[in-house]
């Protein structure tokens, strides 16, 4: 050899085991890398359904800023739009499943197979953590003769057609929201007739300028025509009352069970491990009990929820199955 | 309020952004062909990732700024710099042979006081008109979405004709996708991404900015030289025009208001029409055109004054006044921040906080301004070999940013090629956009109305508002009639 002349015997084997040294560390340094419990290694990318500046955006951009400050994690949000929300929920559930593409999934994904719109459903993710919920409410003008919502309920069944109901598109949350409300109280939905409306803030107007009677959108949507006294809300359909809206009694409370909304979460592919989707869970569940994220979901008039990943799964089961319904009793499916 | 709305506007990030804005408003503004409709247009797509304040108040600032700087080329070259400009040019360029500095110094007076009159118009008006507003239900939007489609054909074309034809063609665009009220689905030849329908920035950067690109490639290469010679009393000429023509420039920089917020009409117009007035009432009438200071003051206030005064419907109804409010339309759209009386309830403080932008960005534009004529003989200079695959390559990343789609990058060519030939034919782009906007608003009013009233007629005129505003929308119809007559009888 060339350089063997230069250096001793016992030189070349001191390199040659300070080389194995270094290859057999660097592999198990490696190999460890790779262990789940180092999740995550890498920039997480969080994908939107719906266009920046969106409330699903603006949360899940608050999410990340704050993951990124809590947790020390790099998280980019990349908004998928189009196709009414498909395009983003199928680019989620066909991502890879290694946590390092997380969805944020809304209320839109119960419907999409229902409405034949695509082939994606709470089926192909497995539910990370539910961070916001805004119940479906019943909203009627101001002065209107009704006291409470059981005597606008019999009105609507005494008078069939008569009155006019609005907040979103055809088959949308709100419009969901009054079908479940008049089925489980008894009468038919056929009795108010929906008028489609491209939000909550043109239902509400129409509301105020008397041409329709009534709109099934959030509380906080209408809580400043509710403060200015334009509008009230007859009933909540939630669980419990709105801490904001102490006034506004529940559906459940007046003998109606049925409570419906629309929701935010995030969720992975259905093949992730689920050690990372503990990793996601806990890390986000610090994240949504920050002072931060209250301050800007109360200012920004979403409603603060929590659901871990196994009662979110069940939450999205339940919800599939009532939307699924309700579209088959409206006859829009 | 006030110091929290103080709080708001001064941040030094909303600052930075307004200062950052004039700037590209002044270059773009300032460049023959590249207008502030284009401006907007580029702009737009960065915004969408700002807080909504930051992001409006770059739209805001660059629109004013834009609209001054088209003078600075009319004074030193004779080519307007944007459309609103063209009213002047003749005579700036002959009052800036000799004193250019000083003709740039009263544009810039000028136009700051036109954009100011006009915010306060915008900030003292809007908020009653949202009061009224809050008792428009579909059926007076339905009137009123049709009258400004007809004012869309009215007054942006010089042939009703081919204003039908860009409406009819907006519609065409407007109509792909679900549609809202039954949720069918029209001409998306099966595509995915076509269900949401063409998406609207991609659109308007296609529309507006493609179309100035290919007309700049296939126009000879021409360098602008210009040498801003020095003027001994640079103010002078400025406090002239204020002391004389104090109710030149007020009255010119009202109508500007008034036709800017007028929809179809935009900035160009509206120096036209003060040009127009101010020939008419001016006491020395045969020296417009021939370097009168009264007829650049008339003309420079006003189309600053129009910019804010588009703001006025768009806030108030969504229905925007120009071009460039209709690119705001999405912005605003883009941040949740849906126009009409309910963001007044909704948006308070952020709405006084715009106001408060409009004031800002137009006192700063006596900074900037003058920084810029101080520069603008370096800044014409600029070659366009490099300006315009600069501008190529935001229109592609600003199509492409809005929503991550290649998709839309490809609809922002095709919309521009198509761009391109309507404005060979002289089909009004501004009438397409409108219609894009209107049409769908029109549809969706008729539809929902006939849905309430089980599909009665009737209603379309049973309230008070509703029967005003038809007289309003059908009265337009017949103008072009009455105006044909007349030239007739001439």
């Amino acid at each position: 050899m060339v350089f063997s002349s230069g250096i001793s015997k016992s030189m070349s084997i001191l390199i040659i085991v300070l080389l194995i040294v270094v290859v057999a560390g660097g592999l198990y340094y490696y190999t460890s890398v790779s262990a789940p419990p180092q999740y995550p290694s890498k920039p997480i990318t969080f994908i939107v359904s719906w266009s920046a500046g969106g409330g699903t955006d603006r949360t899940a951009r608050m999410l990340a800023a704050l993951l990124e400050n809590m947790s020390g994690w790099k998280v980019v949000v990349e908004n998928k739009v189009g196709g009414g929300g498909t395009i983003g929920h199928l680019a989620m559930a066909t991502a890879p499943p290694d946590g390092y593409t997380v969805g944020i999934i809304t209320f839109e994904l119960s419907t999409f197979e229902w409405m034949g719109l695509a082939n994606v459903s709470y089926k192909n993710f497995k539910p990370v953590i539910l961070y916001n919920k805004d119940p479906a409410a019943v909203i009627v003008r101001a002065d209107a003769p009704w006291k409470d919502i059981i005597e606008l309920t019999n009105y609507i069944k005494e008078n069939p057609g008569k009155l006019k109901a609005s907040g979103t598109a055809k088959g949308g949350v709100w419009d969901i929201g009054r079908i479940g409300w008049l089925k489980n109280a008894g009468v038919n939905p056929g009795a108010l007739p929906w008028v489609p409306s491209t939000g909550a803030a043109p239902c509400l107007q129409e509301l105020v300028a008397g041409g329709i009677d009534i709109c099934t959108c959030s509380l906080p949507e209408a809580g400043p025509l509710i403060e200015a006294g334009k509008v009230k809300g007859l009933a909540v359909m939630a669980d419990e009352r709105n801490p904001a809206f102490p006034d506004v009694p529940t559906l459940k409370e007046k003998g109606i069970n049925w409570s419906f909304g629309t929701w935010r979460g995030v969720a992975v592919p259905k093949d992730t491990p689920d050690s990372i989707v503990k990793i996601l869970h806990d890390n986000i569940r610090k994240v949504i009990n920050s002072s931060q994220w209250k301050e800007f979901m109360d200012k920004n008039g979403f409603g603060m929820a929590y659901l871990p990943s196994d009662e979110f799964a069940k939450f999205l089961e339940k919800d599939y199955r009532d939307v699924g319904e309700l579209l088959k009793a409206a006859g829009y499916i | 309020m006030f110091f929290e709305v103080l709080q708001m506007i001064l941040q030094p990030n909303v600052l930075f952004a307004i200062l950052i804005a004039e700037f590209f408003g002044v270059f773009i503004g300032a460049m023959p062909g590249l207008t502030a409709t284009m401006a907007t247009a580029l702009l737009v797509p960065f915004t969408y990732f700002m807080d909504p304040l930051t992001g409006i108040s770059m739209i805001i600032a660059m629109a004013a700024v834009a609209i001054f700087a088209g003078d600075i080329p009319a004074v030193l070259l004779k080519i307007p710099g944007t459309p609103a400009s063209a009213a002047q040019t003749l005579d700036a360029y002959v009052l800036g042979r000799t004193k250019p500095v000083s003709t740039l110094y009263t544009d810039l007076t000028c136009s700051v006081i036109g954009g100011i009159v006009g915010s306060l118009i915008l900030i003292f008006t809007s908020p009653v008109l949202a009061e009224f507003a809050v008792n428009f239900s579909s059926v007076e939007y339905f009137w009123l979405t049709l009258w400004g489609l007809s004012m869309a054909v009215v007054i942006s074309a010089e042939k009703p004709i081919k204003g039908v034809l860009g409406v009819i063609i907006g519609f065409l665009i407007a109509t792909i996708g679900i549609e809202p009220v039954y949720g069918y689905v029209r001409f998306t030849f099966g595509r995915v991404e076509l269900l949401g329908g063409i998406s609207f920035i991609p659109a308007m950067i296609g529309l507006f900015a493609v179309p100035e690109l290919l007309r700049q490639i296939s126009r000879p290469y021409e360098r602008y030289e210009v040498q801003l010679l020095k003027s001994k009393k640079p103010y002078e000429m400025a406090l002239t025009a204020l002391s004389k023509f104090k109710t030149t420039i007020t009255r010119s920089a009202l109508i500007g208001t008034l036709i800017g917020a007028l929809p179809g009409a935009g900035a160009d117009i509206a120096a036209w029409t003060s040009y127009g007035v101010t020939k008419r009432l001016s006491k020395k009438p045969e020296e417009l055109g021939k370097g009168s200071l009264e007829g650049v003051v008339a003309a420079t206030s006003a189309n600053n004054a129009a910019i804010s005064g588009a703001w006025i419907p768009l806030l108030v109804f969504g229905i925007p006044g120009d071009s460039i409010t209709a690119i705001a339309l999405g912005a605003l759209m883009a941040h949740g921040l849906r126009p009409g009386p309910m963001l007044f309830q909704r948006h308070g403080t952020l709405i006084t906080a715009i106001f408060a932008v409009f004031i800002l960005a137009n006192l700063l534009m006596l900074l900037v301004g003058y920084i810029s004529i101080k520069l603008s003989s370096n800044m014409l200079r600029i070659p366009r070999n490099i300006l315009v695959p600069l501008i190529a390559l935001f229109c592609v990343i600003g199509s492409y940013a809005v929503n991550n789609s290649l998709f839309d990058v490809w609809s922002m060519f095709v919309l521009g090629i198509l761009g391109y030939f309507m404005e060979r034919l002289g089909i009004p782009i501004p009438s397409v956009v409108l219609a894009i906007i209107l049409g769908p608003m029109v549809e969706f009013n008729f539809i929902t109305t006939l849905m309430k009233s089980d599909l009665n007629p009737l209603i379309f005129v049973s309230r008070p508002i509703s029967i005003a505003l038809a007289v309003l929308a059908l009265f337009t119809w017949i103008l072009p009639f009455i105006r044909t007559r007349k030239n007739y009888r001439r």
